[in-house]
């Protein structure tokens, strides 16, 4: 499964000291996937992985803010069992999730976990157990933010909302959601970049993405520096596009009032 | 499906060995990247241009690239260049090197912008109150600055540590056998792998919960209450 296990890796960089030496015709040179060039190859591996981060954010945002949201609530049970799952997904490594969803959970599933491992082609499985790993992982981390993002607001909002008929469920929907949301977009593009970043574990399971495609590019061209660079770069390149992309939104929906809410 | 746990107490001094070479890592990066981290941090808040824009190039490049990038960097690339130029001609086990290096690099990025946050939390007023009591920058930076920032990092740094515990499993891509990855190979060959890998699971869990319990006590023992300032 494991392309990187070449022992003979230092007689391979020996060829590779000069940078002069970069070669830029690598890229436009058949691929493993002989159909592409190098560059298309890694190309296609950062919209896997930009699918991934996506496909996980879902996952992540809704089963987020529900545990968040459960940790905000009177009484004892919804809380302790949403500080649970907090503490369960952030005390594991990533790595032995990811092993769990794509090893374990399909073993000790009566006929769905059959039907996964015989059916399913296995890119999809590769994607379907990285996007419930990052999914439920990230949802941890995003339930502490709108935990203190609707703890940052203060029983003002939700005493007058209240007051005013709303039942306790319309008051978490309509008013102390989308401004805790709004608040937290800088805490959460942050967490969506360390999203990004996370997809590369999912190399381990053989999920051909980015950081995978590069060390297999690396592999059959030996053009190690040339691979690595390019994948770094286009990590970087996308790590700003989220950026810029975050910036404006938050431009957006900045609040009156608040801390760099008038501009 | 069963599960067969027969395996897991004869694996244990195996699981053990593997468990020595991730607390290696993961004390060598924390202190290392600590060390480090306190260097770049006062290299970013220093008068000197060059200086800090350096510092934050140095944490910018290695925050906004996947730790698996960063350990095939130093895997493929970097480690076996600088040990070919050191030691030309041998041929040395250089995962264990590779870890060590690799990790207290890429966390010295991390505990770096905790540290630059800590010092600014400190208010300006002590800043000059140095500077008027005659002390010289690096005076104050050291008597007066950090040690009212150590205190109020202190739990962040113990938490990105354990940040760093986990992370270390991440070595699997260099073939470093850690303890998951012993875990992970025990099950392989014994044919037990489900059962490996939630052991595994349950064991870091157990850690880090506890680890994480310690570190909440020890956030509120370190809190100085307002009062006392006042």
């Amino acid at each position: 499964m494991w392309l990187l296990d070449s022992t003979n890796h230092q007689s391979l960089i020996t060829n590779h000291i000069s940078l002069a030496a970069f070669d830029f015709s690598v890229f436009l040179r058949p691929s493993p996937e002989s159909a592409l060039n190098n560059l298309s190859y890694l190309l296609v591996g950062l919209g896997w992985s930009l699918l991934l981060a996506l496909g996980s954010w879902v996952v992540a945002f809704v089963v987020g803010s529900v545990v968040g949201v459960m940790r905000t609530l009177p009484g004892r049970i919804l809380p302790s069992i949403g500080a649970c799952y907090v503490e369960l997904f952030r005390n594991v490594p990533l790595l032995v999730q990811l092993f769990v969803w794509f090893f374990v959970v399909p073993d000790i599933t009566p006929i769905l976990g059959d039907w996964f491992k015989q059916q399913v082609p296995p890119i999809w499985q590769e994607f379907i157990a990285g996007t419930a790993c990052l999914g439920l992982f990230t949802a941890a981390r995003i339930a502490e933010q709108v935990r203190s993002g609707i703890g940052s607001l203060g029983t003002g909002q939700l005493g007058a909302g209240l007051a005013l008929g709303l039942r306790r469920r319309q008051v978490y929907l309509l008013v102390l959601l989308p401004v805790a949301y709004r608040i937290l977009i800088p805490t959460l593009t942050s967490e969506f970049l360390n999203l990004i970043k996370n997809t590369a574990v999912a190399s381990t399971i053989g999920y051909l993405e980015l950081a995978q495609r590069s060390a297999s590019m690396a592999e059959t061209t030996a053009r190690v520096y040339e691979a690595f660079t390019a994948a770094t770069l286009l990590y970087a390149a996308l790590n700003l596009l989220v950026m810029f992309l975050a910036r404006a939104l938050e431009r957006f929906t900045a609040l009156p009032g608040f801390l760099g809410g008038d501009k | 499906m069963a599960f067969d746990w027969s395996s897991i107490p004869g694996s244990l001094p195996i699981l053990w060995q593997g468990m020595i070479v991730t607390l290696q890592i993961a004390l060598v990066g924390a202190l290392v990247g600590i060390l480090l981290g306190t260097l770049l941090a006062l290299l970013r808040l220093s008068p000197s241009r060059l200086l800090s824009w350096l510092s934050a190039a140095y944490v910018t490049v290695f925050r906004s690239i996947p730790l698996v990038m960063v350990l095939f960097w130093f895997h493929l690339i970097l480690i076996p260049l600088v040990v070919g130029l050191l030691f030309p001609g041998k041929r040395l086990e250089l995962g264990f090197i590779t870890a060590l290096t690799a990790f207290s690099l890429f966390e010295a990025s991390y505990y770096a912008e905790i540290i630059r946050a800590g010092i600014l939390s400190v208010t300006k007023g002590q800043f000059n109150a140095g500077l008027a009591l005659g002390m010289n920058r690096r005076q104050v930076m050291r008597l007066v600055i950090l040690p009212q920032a150590l205190r109020r990092m202190i739990p962040l740094l113990l938490t990105q540590a354990i940040i760093l515990f986990q992370d270390s499993t991440l070595v699997y891509v260099i073939n470093l056998d850690d303890f998951f990855r012993k875990a992970y190979n025990v099950g392989n060959t014994v044919g037990t792998l489900n059962e490996m890998i939630l052991f595994a699971g349950a064991v870091y869990l157990v850690i880090c919960t506890l680890a994480s319990g310690c570190v909440r006590q020890l956030h509120r023992k370190l809190t100085v209450p307002a009062r006392e300032i006042a």
